[in-house]
């Protein structure tokens, strides 16, 4: 068990150092989409600009891009249904097993 | 499966391998509008198949047991969580992971197929991510190509007899990284380049993609580990009924 606890920990500072150091290291950076990347390559590419044929969904319900805003709230819905179900699940299992555990011991 | 699920299964592979003789066929996001009308009805078909195989596999697992809708629900949650995350890289931009790999190790490739679209369908309706028209292109990078590697690379550490967390890293990591492999693949097919054709498009799209997503295909590969040793702590009923543990350990 302790021997889990360790690399827990240790795979966790290694995650956490992939996910900082690079905001620190890069001062100044735009961070933006990498899917963005691949449509400005698409154009140094195919030689041409790449006129979309068809526009998404959404933007056309809205009449425009959905601000920045709200395309963060959009996400954090979809981490939140996420974790939601992940954290009920998880629970479960942690609480049976404290019980199976209590009733072998008996 | 039963004898009415295989005949549907096979009508599937057949409507595939139909279109799969196109000569040029043309993947992580692709954007809306961005793939060819023949490429994105090319890549929706060659997807269907597995989808079909993949509806079939999680609906005959839930009726021979109930109980593994827990850690169907953890891997598809487990896609939710890891693919709304964008992450900042090497490289200056930020990316996101594919999430797929927990569910590739413990229900096999076809079923995350499954998983994988909902979450996609969630992004290009709601989120203008992706997008429905490359709704096949994408399913089938990271839905399908992506967990087949994971598969394939977890079964191949079990028979080597790897440390099977080891297994489970490089099986997620590799994973990971493979779809975005795919997505350079089907850009490259869908936009040559002027000279050169399609290989050396290819390598251009990976260039883009390739050092962004290597730190974060890292990041999956741990993440994936981490999980597995949580339900490896609490789960072992079910673990061992997927067949991921055995019993006597």
């Amino acid at each position: 068990m302790s021997k889990n606890k360790t690399t827990v920990i240790i795979l966790l500072i290694i995650a956490l150092l992939i996910i900082i150091v690079p905001v620190i290291t890069m001062k100044g950076a735009e961070f933006g989409g990498s899917d963005d990347a691949g449509s400005v390559m698409v154009e140094e590419v195919s030689g041409s600009v790449y006129e979309p044929w068809f526009t998404p969904v959404l933007e056309t319900f809205l009449g425009g891009e959905m601000p920045g805003e709200l395309e963060s709230l959009m996400f954090c819905v979809q981490t939140g249904i996420g974790v939601g179900i992940m954290a009920f699940i998880m629970g479960r299992f942690v609480e049976r097993k404290k019980w199976l555990d209590k009733e072998n011991t008996l | 499966m039963s004898k009415k699920q295989k005949k549907v299964v096979l009508f599937s592979i057949w409507v595939a391998a139909m279109f799969a003789v196109t000569p040029a066929v043309n993947a992580m996001h692709i954007m809306e509008g961005y793939l060819p009308v023949k490429y994105c009805i090319a890549w929706g078909v060659i997807s269907l198949p597995f989808l079909v195989v993949g509806f079939f596999s999680i609906k005959n697992k839930l009726k021979e047991n109930r109980k593994q809708i827990t850690l169907l629900a953890m891997a598809g949650a487990f896609i939710f969580v890891i693919s709304s995350l964008k992450i900042p890289s090497v490289t200056g931009s930020c990316s996101h992971m594919t999430g797929t790999g927990l569910g590739a190790i413990l229900f096999g490739p076809c079923a995350v197929s499954i998983l994988g679209i909902i979450v996609l369908i969630f992004q290009a309706i709601l989120l203008a991510h992706g997008g429905l028209t490359t709704l096949g292109a994408n399913t089938f990078s990271m839905a399908i190509a992506g967990p087949l590697l994971s598969f394939v690379l977890y079964k191949l550490g079990n028979k080597l007899k790897i440390n099977k967390r080891v297994t489970v890293f490089f099986a997620a990591f590799l994973g990971d990284l493979f779809t975005y492999c795919v997505t350079s693949i089907q850009l490259a097919l869908a936009y040559p380049s002027a000279e050169g054709g399609v290989a050396v498009s290819a390598i251009k799209f990976l260039g883009v993609f390739a050092p962004t997503q290597l730190p974060l295909a890292v990041l999956e590969g741990i993440i994936t580990v981490l999980i597995v040793i949580a339900l490896e702590t609490y789960a072992k009923p079910e673990l061992i009924k997927v067949g991921f543990m055995k019993e006597a350990n």
